[in-house]
């Protein structure tokens, strides 16, 4: 195994993971919620009352935390390097977009959900669902990079 | 109103999150998966920092009587390890090892307007609401 050691950076990791838990711990503590990505999308999609204007601020506080890094960089949206790389071809982002938004809602949570809030719980079903989705994140990389060379 | 302030709040700071850790690149996730290729080990990094902040934060919060808001706090979750927990997670693990996004980061990406991120979220939707449909066939 070879470390990029161009790309790894674990201090930026290290504190953007401590904000992304600080979100986590305000949902819960203000709210007594789980800032699990895909289940308060979910919930948008199958509204019940009084419980979508929550959902959608936190929707739109994610793309706003982005462009606020945005904006502290220098104005990146017009900078011609744009710091995503989106590599996959249209039909394939499709066909993920598909399976990432169908086995999220079956698993019942995500990368966040169970990832991060389910873990720090010690909730057996979010280390169970968590280390099958990296094994498989993981195995889909190893066939699509390594053994049919694509991407 | 306060509910939907506090949550954008939150919402915030997750995203500021994943732009600073460079998690909302979905080139610096497929990194992180690719182990047999040259590896960029920054996404354990992520988690490990979410995971401490998260535990150590819950464990101040839930000595509380109930959130501050108001309400109250989730019941501990079930530890049932069923077969849809398993096939989603499984399924979830295919797309996101495809092109790198998981549903936060694709959401928080659309800041920077790359159609790309558009057409997955609007997958990711669909996705979701056929599932919600099936279940409630289901159900």
């Amino acid at each position: 195994m070879t470390i990029d050691m161009a790309h790894f950076s674990p201090w930026s990791g290290l504190a953007g993971g401590a904000l992304i838990g600080l979100a986590a711990v305000l949902m819960m503590g203000l709210q007594g919620r789980v800032a699990g990505v895909s289940g308060i999308v979910g919930g948008i999609l199958r509204p019940a009352r009084g419980d979508v204007g929550w959902r959608l601020g936190f929707v739109l506080g994610l793309i706003v935390g982005v462009a606020i890094d945005c904006a502290a960089a220098g104005v990146c949206w017009f900078a011609s390097d744009l710091p995503i790389e989106i590599a996959a071809s249209p039909a394939l982002l499709v066909v993920a977009g598909l399976l990432v938004g169908f086995g999220t809602r079956l698993g019942r949570g995500c990368t966040s959900g169970h990832g991060v809030c389910g873990l720090a719980r010690l909730s057996r079903r979010s280390m169970a669902a968590t280390a099958v989705f990296m094994a498989s994140g993981f195995l889909t990389v190893f066939v699509m990079r390594h053994v049919m060379g694509g991407l | 109103m306060r509910h939907v302030a506090a949550a954008l709040l939150a919402g915030v700071l997750f995203g500021l999150g994943l732009a600073v850790s460079g998690m909302v690149n979905p080139a610096k996730v497929l990194g992180f998966l690719d182990l047999a290729g040259a590896w960029d080990p920054t996404l354990a990094f992520v988690m490990a920092g979410a995971l401490v902040t998260t535990m150590i934060g819950y464990r101040l919060v839930l000595r509380r009587p109930g959130p501050v808001l108001g309400g109250s706090f989730p019941a501990p979750a079930t530890s049932a390890i069923d077969r849809p927990l398993i096939l989603g997670a499984l399924i979830f693990g295919v797309g996101w090892g495809l092109v790198g996004f998981c549903p936060g980061p694709a959401i928080a990406s659309l800041a920077y307007l790359d159609p790309g991120s558009f057409l997955f979220v609007a997958a990711m939707v669909v996705g979701m609401w056929f599932q919600g449909r099936i279940d409630r066939k289901a159900g």
